[in-house]
């Protein structure tokens, strides 16, 4: 069977360059950098597929080398049953990439310039191309902003073309890296729905998604992808991960402010902790993934010998930043 | 074929909306031909100051300027060139959006350089119309060989265009010194090439470098199109026929066709092993 992803044992390495290794105190092969070890993830056609880590995960090397961009150090990397490495071509016919944050665009067109210009690298026959892109300017909310130089348009408004670049050519796969990342609600609002229904307008059109938004992906996801440290720690639908830590209880400590947090790691039924301190407000907030609730005798107490006092304590039931927790034992932001 | 052709138009578009849209259509007229004029100056004035006087020879004077005159060609395409997957790449970081579109990369770069050839024909053009009707070159559009200009002018723009493309190649890897690589190769070019005094004054090994690249007999032929009765003796190229010329022309620009093709693809697949193509470094 085809998948529209599939990665076996891919692995990629950035080496860093001799001369540095010189300078460096360190032996050269410390040096390297793993982006990506001995992944495997299977992707099937009509999924919208997220890909849930923290900055530096690997999320972005993943994309690269599916897109083309980049060639792993070792395994395979299939789009569409393509290889990657051998292949190119074809999967660059089926596919489009979005990434979020970034300024790209020739600054001297306009949008509905910029937006035509890239239809013709895709086939598009003009005409069709600027009915396409006057359709989503307007389903964006920026068809006000079609005669705007690109360079004039704001963040939100920049993303929103980059997007619309990106689905105006119908790919059957597409990868958005952090396709909402530094915008505003409304925008990231805007974009979610969009995607979510593109990708459920036609059978057979695929998502892969990254983000370290924990929301984001619990909301558009069907199946979703941990990784840490350029490995994957679990992959299942959001409401499966969830079920992992359902015995836990999630609990959230608002205290005084905390000098040394890590004094409460290896309590007794806490499966994992993270906290952060809230420097405005001269506070810590902890979250709790406690196997047995009979722990939360034992953390108060712990809190208090520090000489804090606790604001509040709240029980949740278990969110993916929960399962993230839990898996990787830190937080995400 | 009508895929490749859309990205030539496609790509042609783009580099004439980035040449030609900085600034207003006037500024841009009034650009157009000052730079060239100006450029053409700084020869005429070191020559008259080199010589102690006015341009009197004027057999040496046309070779110098019309060597000078269509080497504007070679810096804009060569510079160009190249200088579309650093802008790309760095400024607009557009580079990677274009890669993985399903097009040949060697056709967008043959279309950016389409927008560079007749921004440079437009200079070519001035600099020429300025050098006969002013300085006095005794080009004369009924006696000079029209079908070897045309010729030679189109496999010339073919062998820039690939030089050119083995240069993106290498920029492919580099980001710092891209700007210097096209730099440097186009000053090579300018004192191997008998751009402005015959190879025949370069040591043994300089003339032998010089004959090995084809922008040498591109000139040449540039220079007996426009001036069939007029040529300069000693220059190394003098004594050869018309056909000859022609023959070194595309059989030199054929070598480095397929040289850039190599270079190109070297480029593309060590970039792409390396994460280079879509770096950005801030240069």
């Amino acid at each position: 069977m085809n998948y529209a992803v599939e990665t076996k044992d891919l692995t990629r390495i950035f080496r860093v360059k001799k001369r540095r290794r010189r300078r460096s105190e360190s032996k050269g092969s410390e040096q390297d950098v793993t982006a990506l070890k001995d992944v495997n993830l299977r992707i099937e056609e009509g999924e919208l597929f997220g890909l849930l880590g923290p900055n530096g995960a690997g999320k972005t090397t993943l994309i690269k080398i599916l897109c083309t961009l980049l060639l792993p150090t070792s395994g395979k990397a299939y789009v569409a049953g393509n290889d990657v490495e051998k292949d190119p071509y074809p999967i660059r016919r089926i596919i489009n990439m979005v990434s979020g944050g970034e300024t790209s665009g020739y600054g001297l067109l306009t949008t509905r310039e910029n937006l035509w210009m890239f239809s013709q690298f895709y086939g598009i026959p003009s005409k069709e191309a600027k009915k396409r892109i006057d359709e989503m300017l307007e389903a964006f909310g920026i068809w006000d902003k079609r005669n705007a130089k690109v360079r004039t348009l704001s963040t939100g408004e920049r993303q929103k073309a980059n997007v619309i670049r990106g689905f105006m050519t119908d790919p059957s796969i597409i990868f958005l890296d952090e396709p909402t990342l530094g915008l505003d609600v409304n925008a990231s609002r805007t974009i979610r729905k969009f995607i979510s229904d593109w990708v459920r307008e036609t059978s057979g059109r695929t998502v892969l998604l990254t983000t370290h938004y924990m929301m984001e992906a619990d909301e558009l996801c069907d199946r979703l992808a941990i990784i840490d440290e350029g490995g994957i720690v679990a992959c299942d639908t959001p409401r499966n991960l969830k079920k992992t830590v359902s015995k836990a209880s999630s609990l959230m400590f608002e205290a005084d402010y905390l000098r040394d947090p890590d004094k409460l790691k290896g309590i007794e039924g806490i499966q994992n902790f993270t906290y952060k301190h809230n420097g405005q407000m001269n506070r810590t907030l902890l979250t709790f993934i406690v196997e047995d609730e009979s722990a939360v005798a034992d953390i108060v107490s712990r809190i208090v010998e520090q000489g804090a006092k606790i604001h509040s304590l709240e029980k949740r039931e278990p969110t993916l930043e929960d399962v993230f927790v839990s898996l990787v034992g830190k937080g995400l932001a | 074929m009508k895929e490749n052709l859309r990205t030539l138009l496609g790509a042609g578009w783009l580099g004439w909306q980035m040449e030609a849209n900085w600034t207003d259509p006037f500024l841009f007229m009034i650009y157009s031909v000052a730079k060239p004029v100006s450029a053409a100056l700084i020869l005429v004035f070191m020559y008259i100051v080199i010589l102690g006087g006015v341009a009197t020879e004027s057999t040496a004077f046309a070779y110098i300027f019309l060597g000078n005159a269509f080497f504007i060609y070679v810096g804009q395409v060569l510079f160009g060139v190249t200088w579309v997957i650093h802008e790309d790449r760095e400024h607009f970081q557009t580079l990677k959006l274009i890669y993985i579109s399903p097009i040949s990369f060697y056709y967008y770069i043959i279309g950016r350089a389409g927008s560079k050839i007749l921004i440079a024909t437009v200079a070519v053009v001035v600099t020429l119309l300025f050098g006969i009707f002013i300085l006095g070159i005794p080009v004369d559009a009924f006696t000079m060989d029209w079908a070897l200009l045309v010729l030679c002018l189109t496999v010339g723009m073919a062998c820039l265009v690939s030089i050119g493309i083995a240069l993106a190649g290498i920029t492919f890897m580099t980001a710092k010194h891209s700007g210097g690589i096209n730099e440097g190769i186009a000053g090579l070019f300018y004192v191997f090439c008998g751009v402005v005094f015959p190879i025949t004054q370069l040591p043994a090994w300089g003339q032998s470098l010089g004959y090995a690249i084809p922008v040498t007999y591109w000139l040449e032929a540039m220079r007996k199109a426009l001036l069939p009765a007029q040529q300069l003796e000693g220059t190394g190229l003098h004594g050869i026929e018309n056909f000859w010329l022609v023959a070194l022309l595309a059989v030199s620009a054929l070598f480095f066709y397929f040289l850039s093709i190599l270079i190109f693809r070297l480029g593309d697949y060590l970039a792409r092993r390396a994460g280079k193509i879509d770096m950005t470094t801030a240069y």
